[in-house]
């Protein structure tokens, strides 16, 4: 199958207006020794062998455990509406829209998630998406070192040190200096903070809930930082935000996050949806698409890229950042799935994985040969520590449960420790059965 | 139309939940809470759907419009595609079982999809490493600047500069810069191609690499590309090969054969992953050997027992773009396309591309002026200049082919190209789909000297008319507000 619908004879007749000879002579220009002498690809296949094939492949992954991990990529339930509406043609086959005109349901879907962004995270002003919360935290650094015209950044090492490995990779080392502050426990050294604020600090870097799944209140560190005119980046999780504080409100200027847990599925890690949502007074220094309200000529309310000249195909190397085509259809997504919940049901959503996740850390710290840390609050994740458990892992994978994530390879003091996360999704049925399996395999040590 | 916030009723309920099947407990302390419930809308699940539907009725697509957006390669996306992204097992597999080996045995079947994609890519571009990690083509041009700093700073090379041409994407100066780097602008010659004397000129000693799109933003194959190549490789100059026109050359160069020693590439453009209405997209890149050290990490790696795991131990990895593989997504579904197409799918895809562009290009060109008179590839670059003179602009006749039913071509770029249009047909448009664009432009002409007005009003008797730009940019209205100003 080659999707191309030419006759022989429309061939020869379009040639014929050409000018050429042959479908090779249309290449003439180019030097003979220029073309490969071979490319070693296999022929193509029907669409029904490819479909055979694909499926065992697929029977290779394994989807039917019970996910305690998150981390950052959360396993929550997408209502059946989403993916159904997403996947009209009318959404996922057009591009960017360049022309206002023709492609309004783009524009004002953005309009309104941009619209929803705002009010999660209690911030002005949104951009269209970036591509992941990492990338939209480096992003969010950036724009903050720009800001303040300063290069120092001070971060959390709570913060996902995934993301710590892509703003390590995103942020020029001789140009940035990156400041990592050792949390305490699992929690902030808020004192070591405090000395670390000086006069070259372009911004601090928080996540909240943590990587470890704490919450915390900042109101008193974003006061410390704005007293020396630093920049105060947050990164986010949405689905907390139906319950916990908005970054708004404890005065951050720069929220950024992963939004993958609205909607998107967890797809092996990609597409993800970053947002970078930030003060009114800012927009200028923002990267990437915004789509903004107008009308036309007669006054009928619509949508249009705008601000475009902050962007790379207007300003270039100028440009508040290279980023063009990114997570518009995640975006989409993300907006249905806060449709579909609504005010009440995305409160009462947020609430489920909060009591859920208390339920199971109470529980599982019933088991003898397992240490939680009960001290601090949590919103959906914490942190249990267990014996061996680099042994224990595999035979927990085998009772068909993910059992969360192993920290000691971000962490290396955090042996032991595992990371374990409790969604909506996880019933009542699931964390008293996994608390057995951990019963049962800790007896065992 | 109304947005959904104007739809919201207040105490009408979204989606059913479960019951909570655990005891509720205490909330966390005042200080952490948010007292109020986030403004979401409150609509049912018809209304919802209408919504969305009717909205989605307001866009232009690929599906059901010609769609000529040069550059951006509008290709058909077979539906097999989607089916095969939909299946269960890929899209509901956390990534989070990579991060421990004891995981790898319930993640061999992505695995595998990815070294096998890994493999054929390297293949089409004849490097010898591919990165699936970056996320978009804007990405994958960093990730390509970023290893380029890190072999020259390895080696101790006082680098500044990188050359670009000034027919490039403005994606090449913003990623040069976003490393660090100064970039210098090359003028295009009068044969369509970047000018070589110039070239030579400014390659110093201080240049790390030169950014090449082939063919480029005109449609035109550099036929000096090796000779640039080998000159910058004389001065340990690396060179970087933009993938945004691979479709014009698919199946029949290798980048790296001509000297490329970075290649990026566009699956949503020449590999068919659909668009999206601006993404998600990805932007794999390659490398040859020398650049190999460099890459971001993790890749995959097959072992003796044909098992799939991960590889990250160079000390050199720039380190991660991503936090896993890629758009995993995307990923599958141009691996999708390269397998059902094959060897020789994949040969037809460049030569009628190519031909498509040269037919629109030959058919139009008594009628708007042509930059340059040569050869295209996938494209061709026309211009409004000839109907400038009646005071009729480029954006005049891109709005009159909305009304017409077309999705108008790039305009404006590239900008050495005055009142351009950049028309990109792609191999899957047939020749009748053709005929019918030829014709509107021709009539579009045809209006320019007869009856200007006609386009300047246009889109007439269209859903919307022209939306006023300068006064969105003013008002910066960005978020919907209610009458509480909320």
């Amino acid at each position: 199958m080659n999707y191309i619908p030419h006759t022989e004879d429309e061939i020869k007749e379009m040639l014929g207006t050409i000018g050429a000879s042959s479908l090779d002579d249309l290449f003439s220009e180019i030097d003979k020794s220029f073309f490969s002498k071979s490319f070693n690809l296999s022929e193509g296949r029907s669409e029904f062998e490819l479909f055979e094939y694909l499926k065992k492949i697929a029977a290779k992954n394994d989807t039917s455990l019970i996910n305690l991990s998150g981390g950052g990529f959360y396993d929550h339930y997408i209502p059946a509406v989403v993916d159904k509406l997403t996947s009209r043609s009318e959404f996922y086959t057009p591009y960017t829209p360049y022309q206002p005109e023709c492609s309004q349901g783009t524009l004002q879907s953005i309009y309104e998630y941009q619209t929803l962004i705002c009010r999660l995270t209690g911030m002005d002003v949104t951009n269209a998406s970036v591509y992941d919360g990492g990338t939209a935290l480096a992003e969010g650094i950036i724009m903050a070192s720009r800001i303040t015209k300063r290069k120092k950044v001070i971060i959390d090492s709570a913060l996902n040190p995934l993301y710590q490995k892509i703003i390590r990779t995103y942020l020029n080392p001789d140009f940035y200096q990156i400041m990592i502050v050792d949390s305490s426990g699992y929690g902030l050294n808020r004192k070591k903070f405090l000395e670390l604020l000086d006069s070259d600090t372009a911004a601090v870097v928080f996540q909240n809930p943590n990587f470890f799944g704490k919450i915390d209140d900042y109101s008193d560190l974003v006061k410390a930082a704005h007293e020396k005119q630093i920049l105060t980046i947050l990164s986010t999780y949405p689905i907390a935000l139906g319950l916990l504080k908005s970054p708004g409100s404890f005065g951050f200027d720069i929220v950024t996050g992963e939004a993958q847990c609205l909607g998107n599925q967890l797809n092996f890690g990609g597409p993800l949806l970053g947002f970078i949502a930030i003060r009114k007074k800012y927009v200028r220094q923002l990267p990437g698409r915004i789509v903004g309200a107008t009308e036309d000529k007669v006054g009928r309310r619509g949508f249009v890229l705008t601000l475009q000249t902050r962007e790379q195909h207007i300003r270039r190397n100028k440009a508040t950042s290279n980023i063009c085509t990114n997570q518009n259809l995640s975006a989409i997504k993300a907006l249905i799935y806060l449709a579909s919940l609504g005010k009440d049901g995305f409160r009462k959503l947020s609430k489920m994985n909060y009591f859920k996740a208390q339920f199971a850390r109470k529980a599982l710290a019933q088991i003898d040969k397992i240490k939680i840390d009960l001290n601090y609050p949590i919103f959906n994740e914490f942190v249990i520590e267990i014996e061996n458990l680099g042994q224990l892992y595999p035979k927990i994978l085998e009772k068909d449960f993910i059992p969360g994530i192993p920290l000691a390879q971000f962490y290396p003091e955090m042996k032991n420790k595992l990371l374990i996360c409790i969604t909506e999704k996880i019933s009542k049925q699931d964390i008293l059965k996994f608390k057995s399996i951990l019963e049962s395999i800790t007896y065992l040590i | 139309m109304k947005l959904i916030f104007e739809k919201s009723t207040f105490d009408r309920e979204g989606f059913k939940l479960p019951k909570l099947d655990v005891p509720e407990c205490k909330l966390p302390t005042d200080n952490l809470l948010e007292s109020k419930k986030v403004n979401l809308p409150q609509v049912g699940e018809l209304e919802l759907v209408r919504h969305y539907t009717n909205l989605s009725k307001l866009n232009y697509c690929l599906d059901s419009h010609f769609y000529p957006l040069g550059s951006c390669t509008m290709k058909y996306n077979p539906k097999i595609l989607e089916t095969i992204a939909g299946f269960e097992s890929f899209s509901n597999l956390t990534p989070n079982l990579s991060l421990s080996k004891k995981g790898f045995k319930y993640i061999q079947g992505s695995l595998a999809l990815l070294f096998q994609l890994q493999n054929l890519l390297t293949e089409i571009t004849g490097t010898s490493k591919v990165t699936l990690q970056p996320l978009a083509g804007a990405q994958g041009e960093l990730t390509g600047m970023l290893m380029i700093k890190a072999y020259h700073q390895k080696k101790n090379n006082q680098k500044k500069y990188v050359i670009v041409p000034d027919t490039s994407h403005g994606t090449n100066p913003a990623s040069v810069a976003m490393a660090g780097y100064e970039s210098i602008s090359i003028p295009t010659g009068p044969e369509g191609q970047m000018d070589l004397k110039i070239f030579k000129e400014k390659l110093t000693d201080e240049v790390a690499a030169v950014i090449m799109t082939c063919p480029n933003t005109l449609g035109i194959f550099n036929t000096q590309i090796k000779q640039i190549c080998d000159l910058a490789h004389q001065k340990d100059v690396l060179t970087y090969y933009d993938g945004a026109n691979l479709n014009a050359i698919l199946g029949k160069i290798k980048p790296a054969e001509l000297g490329f020693d970075i290649v990026h590439l566009n699956l949503h453009k020449t590999f068919s992953a659909p668009h999206g209405g601006g993404g998600p997209g990805a932007g794999p890149v390659g490398v040859v050997d020398k650049l190999v050290p460099f890459l971001p990490e993790p890749y995959i790696v097959k072992d003796k027992n044909d098992q799939f795991s991960l590889y990250q131990q160079s000390p050199d990895s720039i380190g991660k773009v991503a936090p896993f593989f890629g758009n995993f997504q995307v990923l599958l579904k141009a691996l999708t396309y390269i397998l059902i197409l094959g060897k020789e799918g994949l040969e037809k895809v460049s030569e009628i591309a190519v031909l498509n562009a040269n037919y629109i290009m030959e058919s139009l060109k008594d009628y708007y002026q042509l930059p340059f008179r040569r050869r295209c590839m996938h494209e061709c670059v026309i211009s409004a200049q000839k109907q400038k003179e009646k005071g009729i602009s480029a954006l005049n006749i891109a709005k009159y082919l909305i009304q017409e039913g077309i999705h108008p071509p790039t305009i404006y770029f590239p900008l050495i190209v005055k009142e351009a249009m950049m028309i990109e047909p792609t191999e899957t448009e047939s020749k009748k789909t053709l005929d019918q664009f030829i014709q509107i432009m021709k009539k579009a002409a045809k209006l320019a000297k007869e009856s200007p007005q006609t386009l300047k009003q246009a889109p007439a008797n269209f859903i919307f008319s022209r939306f006023d730009e300068v006064k969105a940019a003013r008002n910066q209205n960005l978020k919907y507000k209610n009458n509480n100003n909320e």
